[in-house]
Formats: C-alpha cells, structure tokens, sequence
C-alpha cells in the first residue's frame, strides 16, 4: 500500500503491533489509563492486540472482564465518571451491539446532557469490516450506526502509522472515541520506529494519500489499499487519480475532501458499509452542496450491497475490488 | 429487636385517617414472605453422577448402547471436522471433543415436536437430533449462513451471539403452550454466556411465563481464554437458578447417564406444566477454543490430562463393558459406524459446493427492492464480463 521511506531506526511493524504499542505508551505515561474486554488480558486478546499489557501493568490496568459488553461498556462509563480513561475493546464489529444501550443513551450524551459537566474520555475499539473470511457476525461494517449516533467520535486508521498515532490522540481524547479499526489491515505492514513513532496529523484531519488530476477517491479504513491499488491500476486507463483518507468520519474532515473535489472536478466515495445510509451519503450530499459549479459528473459510490454481511465463500463479490472502482471512475462523463 | 415482619409493621403503621373524627390505627400490610421455597429450587452440592456409582444398577442396557454408539459417532465426528479445517474444507470449527455427551444427552431427550436452540459450539448436538452434518456445518464452511431449515428440524439456527438465542427459546416454549401444544424448547449456551444481559432476562421470562424451556449450559471451564472464576462469584452457575425462581441441577456433563436422567427430569417438568430449569452441566473443552487459538497461552497441560482421564467415551465404555452390557464386537460396530458416518461426511465435504452469488439478494426481504435488484444486476453483469 502506501510507500513509506526508510526512515533510520524503523523496521518493518504491523498495525496490530502499532495499536499495541500505542495502548503502552498511554498506559505507561499515563494510570488512569485502564484497558478492559473480553481475553484481552492473559491471551492478549483474540487479535493478540493488547498481548503484554497485563503482564507488564498488572491486571487491575488490563481486565479480562466477564462476558457481557453492555457491562464492559457500562462500567466503563462509571469507571470515566470516577476519573479513570477507559480502552475498552470489542471482541468483534457484531459483538458491539449488546452494548449500543450503553453507547447510544449514556456513552454518547453524558457530555450534552450534563452541560459538560461530565465528559467521558473513554475508547471504544471495534474490529470491522470483511475479507477475513469470517463466519457470520465477525465482518460487519458497523460505522454507518456509529456516525448517526451525535455525540462519538468515530475514528478509523488506515496505515500503521496512523493506527498508533490516532489511537495515542483517542485516547487522549476527553470525548468518547469509537475507534474503527480495519481488522483486515491488522497484518499489514509498513516501515515505523516504535521508539520514536512518527507524528500524524489529528483527529478530523483527512489526508490525500495519492495526489491526482483527473478524478478524487474518498475513503478510509480497509478501503484505502483497495483505492491505491485502484489508483495505480487506472493509469493504465489514462487517469490520475487522487485518494483521500478520511481518517476520521466525525469529525469529516470537509475542507480537505472539498479541496480535492473541486480540483478534479470528479469524485467517488469508497466503503465496505452497504451503500444506503452509509458514510457515502452524506459525503456524497456535501459534495453536491459545497462543489456544485466544479463537478462534471455526479458524485458515484462504491459501496457493499445493501445486503447481510455475505457468508465467506462469496464476500468476493460484496466487498469494494478493484475493478469495481475503475468501472464506476469509467462512469464518471469522461465524454464530455 | 421485633421478633416477626408483623411485629415490625405493627410497631410502625399507624395513620390519621379524616373523617368520622376518630383516630384509625391501619391494618398492617401482611407480612413479607418468600413466595417459593428457596431450598427446594437449589442445586446439589456436588454435580450429580451416575456412572461408577450405586445408581448405574438401574441402567437400561439398550438405552446406553444407543448412548454408546452414539458417543463414539461423535467423538468421531468431532476429529473429522477438525480434520476438515486443516484440509481448508472448514473456515473453522469450534470443537466439543470431551463435552460429547452433554452434546448428545441434549439431543436424544427431546421429541421430534420439540425444539433446540443451540450454540455455536453445538453443531453435534444437531447432527445428534439427526441434521446432516453437512447441513449443520454449512455456517462453518461458509458458503451459507444456516445451512438448513430450522421449521423442519426444529433446531433454531446456531447462534453466535453468545446467549442471545436463549430469549428465542423462551418465546417458543411460550407461544407453544399459549397455542396448547405441548412442545417443549432446549436451550443451549457456555459457561461464559451466562454473563451476558440476554441470559439474565431469558431466564427471568422463562420462570415469570411458567414457560417449558430447559437452559441447558455447558460449563467446560473456559470462555476462549477467561476461566469461569473471571467468570462468575456464584457457588455454582446452577445457583443462579434460584435468582429467577426455577430448578437448577448441578450435573456431571461427561457422565452420559446422570446427563440423560436430570435432562429427561427438566423435559418431563416442562411438559407437564412445571416450568422452566437451569442446567449446569460440569464438562471440559479438551481441545483449543477453534482450530484457530492456542490454548497452550492460557491453561496447563496436566489440567487438561485430568479431564482426559474423565473421558465421556470411556466412562459409559468402562461402566458397559464392566457390566458385561457392552463387548468388543459391540465397541466394533459403533466404530465402523463412525467411520462410515466420518467417510461419508469428509467425500461430501470435499466436493466443491455450488454457489450461486445470486443468492446474496435474494432472502433480504419477501419481496426485492428496487435498490436490491439494481445491485443485483451490477453484480450480474459484472460476472457475465468475467466469464466473457
Ligand atoms: C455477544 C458475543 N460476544 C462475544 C463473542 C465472541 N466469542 C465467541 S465464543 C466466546 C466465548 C464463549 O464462551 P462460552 O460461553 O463459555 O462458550 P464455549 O466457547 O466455551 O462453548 C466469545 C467471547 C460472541 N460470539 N458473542
Ligand atoms: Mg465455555
């Protein structure tokens, strides 16, 4: 995916490595920093995320909790009231729900409904997405639910280095994060100093990750490679294409998309969530509004059907490829 | 001190009451009383045995040869599906090699009219019941989320959100009997399950409604990686029973024949109209969570080679064959049974199922929408081109 120079002092890390280290340093600067959910203490979690934790910070900072995330989360919200800054995490993207009471009436509104009396400063980690080839209920694309719901940031990096430095900033973060991370991209690899990780832009900032001419990628998350590749494949087609990495989809980093926007002229958004509802809309919406005057197409989508996360043996055919991107570039006016 | 609750409510209710100018002194509100008997709803001490015990004299011999067979079919079934993963047949599979008989026990108590909801985990306690394992193991293979029809067989669709099908069964069990059939409903989750909301409420519905459902919960000592002590501060999970107002039963899992007799006791309760009851059947997860975890990071081999040496197979083998109810040409058969099932299972396994990406539209709603069959027709086209 993106190319990253050999900096002296980095060696090849993965995002898992990067999410790990970046739960370490916060809980070693910082010990209200609590780490709590299901095997993430002595297993290290079932993405092996979290490994090490309780071994160098003790269990009472790194909990394997009981099986129940309505209580993991609600417990966070009592343990946030007290002081402490909870990192909770989601086993996976479809385990969340037990806990969307929690989330969605409490997680979401104590800063609002306490006139900011009482911000929560708690992460919520969630695994996402697909192509693992998982079994039902482990590849959801839950973000559209997170990003209706006023009140959460909603965080999802896509590099390795983004994945250290944005969760470092969420958790950091006085207000609650829901912090997305593509469990597809957990493996990948990329040159990065864990002794001296590099420093990334903040929360609500969107990055160009490939700069272009003829038309803008939006996407994020496990997208982002899949829109590179894309990229590097439509100059063979003749176009320059530009990708943007969201990075964060509350707060939308609108200036940075509207930019590109209105210098290419075209834009597709990318995601695995189905397409209806999803983040895509209201990009999509924004766009049409602020670059009217500077589109010579409409604004497209490639998007996951509207359609149950598919079982493995045919999410080929759901998640946002390759060609499918081209195609739908392929639609864009080029005639005119 | 008052000596009772009348006392107590005597000594402070006392109220002016207008009208008829005359001071009034209430009566007390009746006293406060348990409205069941805690002691008879609490479990054994020790989870209740069987095999190896004074009981066994009672077996019926032809019952447990069933057992027995069925035992052995299982403990092969569970290394062929195993065998499938490594084979890349299988996405993955959770095992239940050592919990074989609380697997089957729950399968063979039930009436065909009956219903089970099972686990994740449970897919032999389907096969069990008679589902062909190609049907039950569709979920894992991937090409299908629930590989058959749960009405035919009625066997709910393996759930995995841990504990959330445990409500469904309640709601089953009581529209059974609100529409007079006497059908009872089997359901089935983890140790680890037993924290979730869904469990607490299933089970407080289930004793409110009187509803004809057995919580079945297998308590093989791990929830992936979290042992039950992170688990629970209950005496036992079989004591939470008490909590809602029903039974709970403490019982050895490995043990085929204490499994089938505290079952049939739950299932006969419930269709006479006698409620809800919490079972914790005591067992053990021999092998890894899934073919995809290392157990090696979070338990002791010696652990697991006690439990082996409790083994589900050997305990009924050794108790039969002592007996002189089972001899080597019966454990024969059983095997070639076994083997016959497993061959049977891995040729349908290895045959390439046949997919239909048309599929993904087609079961979303009654009828299709608009939107739906515009991404259809992409994605139709789309095939066509590669295939051009
Ligand atoms: C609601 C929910 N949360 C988390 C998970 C992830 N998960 C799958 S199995 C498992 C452990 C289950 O333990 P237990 O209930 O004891 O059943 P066992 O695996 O031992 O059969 C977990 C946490 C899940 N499937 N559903
Ligand atoms: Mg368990």
């Amino acid at each position: 995916m993106t190319t990253v120079a050999v900096q002296p002092g980095t060696k090849p890390a993965t995002m898992a490595q990067a999410l790990g280290r970046a739960m370490r340093d916060a809980m070693a600067e910082d010990p209200t920093v609590h780490v709590m959910g299901e095997d993430v203490g002595t297993l290290g979690g079932v993405f092996r995320i979290t490994d090490g934790l309780a071994k160098e910070f003790g269990e009472d900072r790194c909990t394997d909790t009981p099986l129940a995330e309505a209580g993991i989360l609600g417990a966070a919200v009592g343990m946030a009231m007290y002081g402490l800054r909870p990192v909770v995490e989601m086993q996976f993207d479809a385990f969340a729900y037990p806990a969307f009471e929690q989330l969605i009436s409490h997680v979401a509104k104590m800063r609002n409904r306490t006139r900011g009396a009482m911000p929560l400063p708690i992460t919520i980690r969630v695994p996402y997405g697909g192509g693992i080839g998982g079994v039902e209920h482990h590849s959801d694309s839950s973000e559209a639910y997170y990003v209706a719901t006023p009140g959460l940031t909603v965080v999802t990096p896509a590099t390795v280095e983004d994945a250290y430095g944005l969760l470092r900033a969420s958790i950091a973060s006085d207000d609650p994060v829901v912090f997305l991370e593509p469990k597809r991209l957990y493996w990948s690899k990329a040159q990065w100093s864990p002794d001296a990780p590099a420093e990334v832009p903040g929360i609500g900032k969107a990055l160009v990750r490939r700069s272009g001419t003829s038309a803008t990628l939006i996407t994020y998350g496990p997208s982002l490679p899949v829109c590179m590749e894309a990229a590097e494949a439509a100059r063979e087609e003749g176009w320059d294409l530009e990708v943007v990495d969201l990075r964060s989809l509350v707060p939308f980093d609108e200036e940075t998309v509207v930019a590109s926007v209105r210098r290419t002229g075209r834009a597709v958004v990318v995601h695995e969530a189905g397409g209806f509802g999803g983040p895509g809309a209201e990009i999509a919406a924004r766009i049409a509004e602020r670059c009217f005057h500077h589109l010579e197409a409409p604004v497209l989508r490639v998007t996951g059907f509207d359609i149950p996360y598919p079982p493995p043996m045919l999410e080929k055919h759901h998640l946002p490829g390759v060609d499918r991107i081209l195609d739908t570039v392929g639609r864009l006016q080029w005639e005119n | 001190m008052p000596a009772s609750y009348e006392e107590v409510y005597a000594a402070m209710t006392v109220q002016e009451l207008p009208g008829a100018g005359a001071s009034h002194r209430s009566t007390p509100p009746p006293a406060w009383r348990p409205r069941t008997d805690a002691a008879a709803l609490l479990p054994d001490p020790e989870p209740y045995r069987v095999l190896g015990t004074a009981a066994a004299d009672k077996l019926d011999a032809e019952l447990m040869r069933r057992y027995y067979a069925e035992l052995v079919r299982g403990r092969r079934y569970n290394a062929q599906a195993t065998a499938l993963t490594r084979q890349g047949r299988l996405a993955v599979y959770p095992s239940t090699v050592g919990q074989e008989a609380c697997e089957i026990a729950a399968a063979l108590v039930l009436e065909d009219r009956d219903w089970l909801f099972p686990s994740y985990r449970d897919t032999l306690a389907a096969v069990a019941r008679g589902l062909d394992p190609v049907q039950a193991l569709t979920l894992l293979r991937g090409d299908w989320h629930t590989g058959y029809d749960p009405r035919e067989h009625r066997i709910a669709p393996l759930s995995t959100p841990l504990a959330t099908q445990l409500p469904h069964a309640v709601g089953l069990a009581h529209a059974a009997r609100l529409r007079g059939d006497d059908v009872v409903a089997l359901a089935m989750v983890g140790d680890g399950g037993t924290s979730e909301g869904d469990f607490h409420e299933a089970l407080n519905f289930a004793a409110v409604w009187q509803a004809p459902v057995i919580f079945l919960v297998q308590n093989n000592g791990f929830a992936i990686s979290v042992p039950l002590a992170k688990q629970t501060a209950a005496p036992t999970l079989a004591h939470k029973a008490v909590g809602y107002g029903m039974p709970g039963r403490l019982v050895d899992g490995n043990d085929i024949a204490a499994m089938h007799e505290v079952l049939t006791e739950a299932v006969e309760r419930a269709r006479a109209g006698g409620g809800p009851t919490l079972i914790e059947a005591v067992t053990y997860r021999i092998e890894a969570h899934t073919n995809a975890d290392d157990a090696t990071r979070y338990r002791t081999d010696s652990e697991v080679e006690a439990w082996k040496a409790h083994d589900p197979v050997e305990l009924l083998e050794r108790e039969l064959t002592s007996r002189g109810l089972l001899d080597a040409e019966g454990i024969q058969v059983a095997k070639d049974a076994a083997e016959t099932m497993a061959a049977a299972l891995r040729d349908a396994m290895n045959a390439e199922p046949v997919l239909d990406p048309m599929d993904l539209f087609a079961h979303v709603y009654a009828e299709q929408t608009g939107r739906l069959r515009e991404q259809a027709e992409l994605l139709r086209a789309e095939l066509e081109a590669e295939n051009e």
